[in-house]
């Protein structure tokens, strides 16, 4: 019935249980209808236990789905559509808005949260800068990638695909210009772990960016802060530590909020 | 010096938490800690207020050890509570009689009856500035009373005693003081509002001894120190939730007005030292006592149905796989397309007040996809709001300027902005996303001095997000009309059988 690729066996410096994962994938792929836990334990001459074990696990991640009614096997949502599927923007925001709060009173700067669309940062979370000023809420606003420190985050982590390869737009004498100091610049993101960006969009401000991370550490946006240059930097235009300190906390707790909602 | 901190004990529904914040209003820890939902009988609600204690025993030593401070550095501790909770205990011995009896129990729902067609029911409405319905804690006292009536005896000797859960938690926290605050114990129905004290003639309609009532006090000032949890720390204030958030969102001039908007929504309007009775199906209530100062009131008008519906839309049509994605469905249509959702599914509340209305949805074509459900589904909570707001501005004579918003609905742009819009004033959300247990802390830290008054409060309170009302007046009128025939539509539905 099974052809015998289905069947799994030992290769030397690989690990079994992705092997394993994949040949439970596979011949969940290769079957028209739904299978259920013995057939594929037998199919694959694996304990049930053990097949048990990588279902739950491919369930936990959405590639994999039981129904309801029969307890029966299918291929998940989530893999058909591997590679255009992404957090829900509304879901980011419910969660990063616990974490952009408080970034925003301790830093005093207001905050944003960011994720890619068409090429570009869509602003999908903002919180005033606690002053009581009149400000405007940009929430669906797009801003550009290599001149904010959102859009470098996203870049740095792949999550905006590949770094663009032509010049690149001028907003200001300090914005990037050219594909390779991008591509300098996004190195120096990776070994940090954080973005700046220093008059590059709008002369007089600054802005930082850190990661947030989704199920299996997978970038799915970026916060940050921005306000006045003598505000983010001290006088040689390095943003202040603790600013660097507060944004960077902000990410993980909300990388680790998505991390858990996600079951 | 040491920095000092104030620490609020938020005693919810479904949870228990304790909240440090530092000088400036802002949350330094948290530690939080669910406890079991009983249901033995369909309408029945209840909660082990023993299984709470031990929870609150737990969580205060685990917030100040998050927070990294000691028991020294509290300033005052302050409460806000699920209000309506019923609950007896032994005095002697300091344990409940039986679980406590949630807000959301309609089991008095008969008893309430009886009582409502007697001809002094107008006496204790009138002295509670409250209607009488099974919401209230006075007709849950009198039920357990009738229940038990060896208890009826023992209470008239002061050896069973009643309270609600700050009462509760009080008691337990200070080794023995039996006191509420004004607050919720306007929420029992004993309360004259008039005089701040137990109302004789609502004791009597009920049947409920006054030596089981605990001594009513200012929601802000030092109640006593507490023995257990936080040992040394003054007690400084005790508020109900919904007050408690009025009082975090700092809405102490008479027409601010919050709304915090959860699985249903409650609008508290502050109409400063006159109690406004309502003609208009809201509640009058106390909004907080500061000892040695004012008295203030609120009206509230309560919504049964809000995130709910969102969750209903989820779990029961699963149109949506989570709450915040309703907002991307909506959002792939530009309006509601025609249709409407009133979400009458155990009757309306406020202002209407028709507990045989039934939820509908009107205005279906072959046009209407899942996205304009969606819309309608936001849309509803929104026109639910505005209901409110205009008996709140015919009841008081204030026109509400400004909408201050609280609660997980928050997160929802796309409603905040509809918001906005069908009520024609700004809406803004404030910094601080933890509004009740904030109200909590700032009534406790003014009550020790460590904030000096009101107006420093204020001053705390920062702008986090604004959304300005942009639509067409004309299609403002239009859509509340058609908001409004969808409501008439749910009217009757339920036949007594």
């Amino acid at each position: 019935m099974f052809t015998s690729w289905h069947r799994v066996g030992n290769v030397p410096g690989t690990v079994q249980s992705i092997e394993r994962a994949a040949a439970v994938l596979r011949l969940l792929a290769g079957t028209s209808g739904h299978l259920a836990l013995g057939e594929i334990a037998r199919s694959l001459d694996l304990a049930k236990g053990t097949v048990h074990g990588i279902l739950s696990t491919l369930r936990h991640v959405g590639f994999v789905e039981q129904d309801r009614a029969s307890g029966h096997y299918r291929l998940g949502a989530t893999l058909l559509n591997l590679g255009t599927s992404h957090l829900d923007v509304n879901e980011l925001r419910s969660h990063a808005i616990n974490w952009a709060d408080p970034l925003a009173a301790r830093s005093g700067e207001a905050v944003r949260v960011g994720t890619v669309a068409d090429g570009q940062v869509l602003v999908v979370h903002h919180v005033f800068r606690p002053d009581d000023t009149f400000q405007t809420l940009d929430v669906g606003s797009l801003l550009p990638l290599h001149a904010t420190a959102l859009g470098k985050v996203l870049l740095a982590y792949g999550a905006a695909g590949s770094a663009p390869a032509e010049e690149l737009d001028r907003f200001t004498r300090r914005t990037i210009r050219t594909p390779q100091a991008l591509a300098t610049e996004l190195q120096q993101v990776r070994d940090a772990g954080w973005s700046r960006e220093v008059e590059e969009m709008t002369p007089g401000t600054a802005s930082l960016a850190a990661p947030i991370r989704g199920y299996g550490g997978l970038v799915v946006g970026a916060v940050g802060i921005s306000g006045l240059v003598e505000r983010v930097c001290d006088s040689h235009y390095h943003p202040h530590h603790h600013l660097v300190a507060l944004v960077r906390e902000a990410a993980r707790a909300i990388s680790r909020d998505l991390g858990a909602a996600r079951r | 010096m040491t920095e000092r901190y104030v620490v609020a004990i938020d005693q919810g529904t479904t949870s228990t938490r304790c909240i440090v914040f530092d000088r400036r209003g802002r949350l330094v820890s948290l530690a939080q800690q669910e406890h079991k939902q009983y249901y033995p009988k369909p309408g029945w609600v209840e909660h082990d207020a023993a299984e709470i204690w031990r929870n609150v025993e737990r969580l205060a030593p685990e917030a100040l050890r998050r927070a990294g401070i000691t028991e020294e550095q509290v300033a005052a501790v302050g409460i806000a509570n699920q209000r309506e909770t019923t609950l007896l205990w032994d005095r002697d011995t300091g344990a409940p009689l039986g679980h406590a009896i949630v807000w959301q129990d309609t089991r008095t729902d008969d008893l309430v009856r009886d009582l409502r067609d007697r001809p002094d029911a107008k006496l204790v409405e009138h002295d509670s500035a409250l209607p009488l319905a099974t919401y209230f804690s006075g007709p849950r006292v009198r039920w357990m009373l009738d229940l038990h009536p060896e208890l009826r005896a023992r209470a008239e000797r002061g050896e069973v005693l009643f309270g609600t859960m700050e009462t509760w938690l009080i008691w337990k926290l200070t080794g023995g003081l039996h006191v509420t605050d004004v607050t919720n114990a306007s929420r029992t129905m004993l309360l004259d509002v008039h005089t701040l004290d137990w109302s004789p003639t609502a004791l009597a309609f009920f049947g409920i001894p006054r030596a089981m009532l605990p001594e009513v006090r200012p929601s802000v000032g030092v109640f006593g120190k507490a023995v257990a949890a936080f040992p040394g720390v003054r007690i400084g204030a005790a508020l109900g939730d919904q007050q408690a958030a009025l009082f975090g969102q700092t809405c102490f001039t008479p027409g601010e007005a919050k709304c915090t908007y959860g699985t249903g929504s409650f609008l508290l309007l502050n109409t400063g030292g006159e109690l406004v009775r309502s003609t208009h199906g809201l509640l009058s209530t106390v909004a907080y006592q500061i000892a040695g100062g004012p008295t203030a009131y609120a009206l509230e008008g309560s919504i049964a149905i809000t995130g709910s519906l969102v969750q209903w839309f989820r779990d029961q049509l699963e149109l949506i796989a989570s709450a915040p994605e309703i907002e991307t469905l909506a959002r792939t249509v530009a309006d509601n397309g025609g249709c409407y959702i009133v979400p009458a599914f155990s009757g309306l509340y406020a202002p209407y007040w028709r507990s045989e209305a039934r939820g509908v949805i009107v205005g279906l074509t072959s046009y209407i996809t899942k996205g304009h459900l969606a819309r309608a589904v936001l849309e509803a909570t929104a026109w639910q709001t505005r209901e409110v707001v205009d008996a709140m501005n015919a009841d008081s004579g204030l026109d509400l300027t400004t909408l201050r918003v609280d609660g997980g609905m928050t997160a929802d742009n796309l409603l905040m902005q509809f918001i906005a819009d069908v009520l024609d004033v700004p809406v803004v959300r404030p910094l601080a996303a933890e509004t009740v247990s904030l109200g909590a802390a700032y009534a406790a830290g003014l009550a020790v001095g460590y904030w000096p008054d009101l107006e420093g409060l204020r001053q705390n309170w920062h702008r986090a997000a604004q959304w300005l009302p942009t639509m067409d007046p004309r299609l403002r009128t239009t859509e509340y009309r058609n908001w409004q025939r969808a409501v008439e539509r749910t009217f009757d539905w339920t036949r007594p059988s």
